[in-house]
């Protein structure tokens, strides 16, 4: 699908968040901010919620630690009890190091995976770029141009990227 | 949070102003082609790990009578550089997660080589366990699978599973983990090589760079994730040097049975991972010329730290001798003097003096910022750490219940080329990660620079903005 942005270059992070801030007084929203780095506290200004990301993670916890003492309790008490001297044939406390590294590593790798999956990030994949250099030092925020009402806006968009500090204002079109 | 902050703060970044002098700083081992330095530095070490190699061959097809073990001295070496090779790892998670949870930036330089040198280390470290098996085509017998060796299960009452546990979990939760962390960097060298029209190698860097493009929908995910993994890795650790030291304590063997074993044990190895660290960094930023990065500063604070860590180790050796004095069990104050005084004394009094007096050198702010007694310093510190847990292993078994099976115990050739050879195996691995990889987290240590310059390539083109019409 044909997707046309028009984007505000820039060399400081600090300018982004003012010119996002501006943007948003006008009521224009952006489609997505592009940085080197992490710009902290950028999420309310872009509309992102919190990821839920924690609570898949715990549940694949949960998951790990259930398979763990599971795994073991069948064994030790169905598949092949053993009277070791009386003791329990489930003894909880020896089971507690399995199913706490089993809780970890389902917990770990889930979440990567899960991480990788919702970005719809894989191997190969052809990176989508504003500018070549937004993985090196420039900061782009870019604005889907659908939403943009008309030729006054985009000129208003413009002057409140340079007004901002924008070294460049531009489009791009995605096939 | 703005990225201008006052003058007097503690500036972890020293002489860069533009983020993309990081970038080019940091890609620069990787754009070059290697030198003659570096050849020779990696064609040595997988020399020698070609003769550990040959070592562990030869002791897999004449069998373990290769090694000096005896009957009372079951175990030797082997898990002496198990132990040793897992808590060197445990400095790098601690730089990861640990250091991450506790908000210090000046971990944002020196994570991904100390991450890296986890990675190598433990890989070091899952070799012993398998050879040591003398038939380690077996080895898949610690796994529980069933089988038709009548339904055959592995002990999960015993630490030496606990262990297989552990060490896979913390291997693939510490690799992923660092592979996260350099997808961003992967990124940025990709778009770089591209930029310079290499387009294979930028292919390459692309193909393990999952397509980033630095969204802040990404960013955002990847910032929670990043806590998250911390969150998990930090008890992982803990749990990863308590259960090796479980090996020993849960046994009955007086100078192991002890209730100290999981915080000493754990206090250990962050200790002597640190000395690895320091031995790594002094020389990794010499080398890559990268000192602005990593900075004189960097180095005081992991000092710092292996002062703490060599401090709680040595409140630990007094509290055993102090607790095998006071159990009045006969065999434990045997076994504690016989560690002191008896034939291995030597070795005690290596480890001592290196892990517990040396490191005391570093409460001197100038041997704290000078480079070369650092150096010495960690090299002594990996000495020790080494001699600490041969102290503990071989002291403790030489002279058993029995004085008619007491005996000595020298290492062969064979086992000490081993050991050789891991050094060989993690030194290769550093040296090709050290030329292919990003030595340094760049994105992280970009958020570190304060005062950012616009860049004379990034001043305005045009004077009027190319707009929509």
């Amino acid at each position: 699908m044909k997707k046309t942005f028009l984007l505000g270059k820039f060399w400081n992070p600090d300018d982004v968040m003012t010119a996002l801030g501006k943007l948003r007084d006008q009521g224009v929203q952006a489609y997505d901010v592009y940085s080197p780095f992490p710009i902290h506290n950028i999420e309310p200004l872009l509309d992102i919620k919190r990821t839920r990301l924690s609570v898949a993670c715990f549940i694949y916890g949960c998951i790990g630690a259930l398979t763990g003492f599971t795994l073991m309790s069948l064994l030790y008490g169905a598949v092949w009890p053993m009277n070791i001297g009386g003791k329990p044939a489930i003894p909880v406390p020896s089971f507690a190091p399995v199913t706490f590294e089993m809780t970890i590593l389902f917990a770990a790798h889930g979440v990567i995976i899960t991480f990788f999956i919702v970005q719809q990030y894989f191997p190969g994949k052809k990176a989508e770029l504003m500018d070549i250099r937004q993985t090196d030092d420039v900061f782009v925020i870019a604005i889907d141009q659908d939403r943009i009402s008309g030729v006054d806006q985009t000129q208003s968009i413009s002057n409140v990227f340079t007004a901002n500090g924008a070294f460049e204002v531009t489009e791009k079109t995605f096939e | 949070m703005s990225h201008v902050e006052s003058p007097i703060r503690q500036k972890w970044v020293t002489n860069t102003d533009t983020y993309t002098k990081v970038t080019e700083d940091i890609c620069r081992p990787i754009e070059a082609k290697p030198n003659l330095a570096w050849l020779a530095a990696t064609a040595f070490s997988a020399l020698v790990l070609a003769f550990g190699a040959a070592m562990v061959g030869w002791t897999i097809w004449e069998g373990i009578g290769t090694w000096g073990l005896n009957k009372t001295v079951g175990w030797a070496f082997d898990i002496t550089n198990f132990v040793f090779w897992v808590g060197i790892g445990h400095a790098g998670t601690l730089i990861s997660a640990v250091l991450l949870l506790f908000r210090q930036p000046w971990r944002n330089s020196i994570n991904r080589a100390s991450e890296a040198m986890t990675i190598f280390a433990v890989v070091c470290a899952g070799m012993f366990p398998i050879i040591h098996m003398g038939r380690p085509w077996l080895g898949l017998w610690f796994l529980p699978f069933p089988n038709t060796r009548g339904s055959l299960w592995v002990n999960f009452n015993s630490p030496l599973l606990w262990d297989v546990f552990a060490i896979s979990t913390y291997f693939s939760v510490s690799a992923a983990f660092w592979f996260l962390g350099m997808v961003p960097d992967f990124a940025t060298i990709r778009d770089r090589l591209k930029m310079k029209g290499r387009n294979i190698a930028s292919w390459i860097y692309g193909l393990i760079a999952f397509g980033w493009n630095g969204s802040a929908r990404a960013w955002s995910r990847y910032e929670i994730i990043s806590l998250i993994l911390a969150g998990l890795c930090t008890p992982l650790v803990l749990s990863v040097h308590t259960i090796v030291s479980m090996d020993f304590a849960t046994s009955v063997i007086p100078g192991w049975h002890t209730t100290i074993f999981p915080p000493y044990f754990v206090a250990g190895a962050i200790f002597s991972g640190f000395g690895m660290v320091q031995t790594l960094m002094i020389v990794t930023r010499k080398v890559y010329r990268i000192e602005d990065y990593i900075t004189l500063d960097h180095m005081e604070s992991i000092a710092k730290i292996v002062t703490a860590t060599g401090s709680i180790v040595g409140l630990a050796y007094m509290t055993e001798f102090f607790i095998a004095w006071y159990s009045a069990s006969l065999w434990e104050r045997y076994i504690f003097a016989n560690r002191m005084f008896g034939p291995f004394g030597w070795s005690y009094w290596i480890m001592f003096s290196c892990n517990v007096i040396c490191p005391q050198l570093f409460w001197f702010r100038k041997i704290r910022r000078n480079m070369v007694a650092t150096f010495i310093i960690s090299i002594f510190v990996n000495i020790g750490m080494w001699f600490e847990r041969f102290v503990i292993i071989i002291t403790s078994l030489h002279r058993d219940f029995l004085p008619s099976s007491w005996t000595s115990y020298i290492p062969t050739f064979v086992e000490i080329g081993i050991l050789i050879g891991s050094f060989g195996l993690f030194f290769t691995l550093f040296f090709l990660f050290a030329k292919y990889l990003p030595v340094v987290n760049m994105f992280e240590v970009k958020t570190l620079v304060r005062h950012p310059q616009q860049p004379e390539h990034l001043k305005e083109s045009a004077e009027e903005p190319v707009i929509a019409s």
